[in-house]
């Protein structure tokens, strides 16, 4: 029987450590961490963001990265001690918000993809993420 | 990353357990970065407020825990030694003489007062604002900074010339001791010409213009690093307060020029530097109009609370509003809160202007703002402001109605109960 799945392959550089395997949450928009997302529930609370209200607990959320206020990273450690961060993140824009964030969330992290993850990964797609080793599968999902 | 041998040594504990956990956090956060090496600053602003709700828990066990964990990223707990960098506490949670006002638990109120006194003891100066250059920490143009507050940061490079990126709670905490940041991003002059050109066609003048201008900029160019050019006033410093403070919100500019004005662009050919000039993004009235309607979050025009100071007033916005006020009463509805730097909030006593604003039925309130402390007065449906930035942020955070406009409209609208203004 054919295997209907099609899997892409990217590489990068990890900037946090470890592994995970979820469903990939994609979106255009940069997020904010005050006042831009809840985080008791990993929700976008951002009353114009195409994501607003969903939450990307557990979820590896490909987005291209910070915006918005200083306390980004106090936000993401505080997603971290709420058990509501995502699995994994993607990124594509450098800042010191996204690499502090992503370094006290202890979310693995990857970033500097050898393509396009907005082309590759749609949101419900399946993704396993080795930021040790840099490198993103995507399993399209339909 | 390359480190200095006294970083090493700090690294590898010779001065202590809590540098040493600085030091891992910067080297795994500068790594995450790509700098290749720290840079020396001795001007920290940060964020150690350890009294909000949901870190009780760890506050009531101690304020070492929440810097260990909250300003170092530790999971183990370690003693904090004094900061080893002149520090400065950026705004915090709670105004502690108005905390009553704010419905603030006494408990929390207090630990709140003790907070101040363990940062203190260890050299944390409590300015407690988002505005410490207006109360005295006035950084010099290429003096290397790690400072927190995006409204701050965008001041201190822009309109001061001085070198900081946008930091967090972590990297300041670990900044304070050790005197470290990594040089990266806008420590570097080569990262700091414009990359982004905001022609101005219309006359920018009063604190609504430069608002709404600021929020145009961020929403156009998001991160980049916009010049402006035009016919534009020379604007005084709350203008430019309040443009970078939008502009950060709306966007994540850190960085802009407006030559002539600001140090590092003497004309619009240095601005750029050795890039060429792009096209220009066009402001005119149009964009002004969609801009000002962005800004809104409301419908209904019976307000009653009415937010003034983000960023925190001037002593210069102080006389303003006692001067508008004068004469006149607060609607017995509406709720007026004007915020101001605590050192701030003296001179304005002093000079008589909050007897003024309170004789009207207005409250000075001091440390802290509605949207970063969450609390409103009770029973509050809808917020008027002279601010973009607590436009952008209150209605989202606080789930109330918001109308943005300027001082003048923001006043009508507390003496008679309803909002006029309009663009």
């Amino acid at each position: 029987m054919a295997d209907d799945d099609t899997r892409i392959l990217l590489r990068g550089r990890g900037i946090v450590p470890g592994k995970a395997v979820a469903e990939a949450l994609v979106t255009r928009q940069t997020i904010s961490g005050w006042g831009g997302i809840d985080e008791r529930d990993g929700t976008v609370i951002e009353l114009r963001h195409e994501l607003h209200g969903v939450s990307f607990a557990g979820k590896v959320l490909v987005f291209p990265g910070a915006k918005g206020s200083s306390g980004w990273s106090a936000y993401w450690h505080m997603l971290r001690l709420n058990g509501t961060a995502p699995a994994a993140m993607i990124f594509t824009r450098m800042s010191t918000k996204i690499a502090l964030g992503a370094v006290v969330s202890r979310v693995p992290t990857v970033t500097d993809l050898d393509g396009d993850p907005f082309e590759a990964i749609e949101t419900g797609d399946l993704v396993e993420l080795d930021a040790d080793a840099g490198t993103v599968s995507v399993t399209k999902r339909g | 990353m390359h480190l200095t041998d006294a970083e090493q040594a700090m690294l590898d504990g010779a001065e202590g357990e809590a540098k040493a956990r600085a030091m891992d956090l910067l080297m795994r956060y500068g790594a995450a970065l790509g700098a290749e090496r720290l840079v020396e600053t001795r001007n920290v602003a940060g964020a150690f407020n350890a009294s909000t709700p949901s870190i009780r828990h760890m506050a009531e066990d101690s304020f070492d825990r929440v810097f260990s964990e909250l300003n170092l990223d530790s999971d183990e707990v370690v003693a904090i030694p004094h900061m080893a960098v002149p520090t400065c506490q950026l705004i915090t949670g709670i105004d502690v003489a108005n905390h009553a006002l704010q419905g603030v638990d006494p408990a929390l109120a207090e630990m709140q007062v003790e907070g101040e006194a363990y940062f203190g003891r260890r050299g944390i100066s409590m300015m407690c604002t988002c505005t410490p250059y207006q109360v005295g920490n006035v950084p010099v143009r290429g003096e290397h900074l790690a400072w927190m507050e995006s409204s701050a940061v965008i001041y201190a490079n822009s309109v001061l010339g001085a070198r900081t990126n946008v930091e967090g709670k972590e990297s300041t905490g670990a900044a304070a001791l050790t005197g470290r940041i990594p040089f990266w991003g806008l420590h570097l002059p080569g990262n700091r010409h414009a990359d982004r050109l905001i022609e101005v066609g219309i006359e920018v003048d009063d604190m609504a213009d430069w608002g709404v201008l600021g929020y145009f900029a961020g929403l156009a160019v998001e991160d980049g690093k916009p010049s402006l050019s035009g016919n534009l006033r020379t604007p005084t410093l709350w203008k430019l307060k309040h443009f970078g403070a939008a502009a950060a919100s709306s966007g994540g500019v850190e960085l802009y020029h407006i030559p002539g004005v600001t140090p590092e662009a003497p004309d619009l050919d240095a601005a750029f530097g050795p890039h060429p000039c792009p096209e220009p993004i066009r402001y005119g009235p149009k964009e002004r109009i969609d801009c000002w309607e962005r800004l809104q979050s409301a419908e209904d025009r019976k307000v009653d609370f009415i937010m003034l100071g983000c960023p925190h007033n001037s002593i210069e916005q102080m006389a303003e509003v006692a001067e508008l006020l004068e004469g006149r009463r607060v609607h017995p509805d509406v709720a007026l809160w004007i915020h101001t730097p605590r050192a701030i909030a003296e001179v304005s006593r002093r000079s008589g202007y909050s007897a003024i604003i309170e004789a009207a039925g207005g409250v000075v309130m001091s440390d802290t703002c509605p949207a970063i402390s969450r609390r409103l007065p009770e029973g509050v449906r809808v917020v008027a402001t002279d601010s973009a930035k607590q436009a952008h942020y209150l209605p989202a955070i606080s789930k109330r109605q918001g109308w943005f406009g300027s001082l003048r409209h923001c006043v009508e609208a507390a003496v008679s109960g309803t909002w006029t203004g309009g663009p």
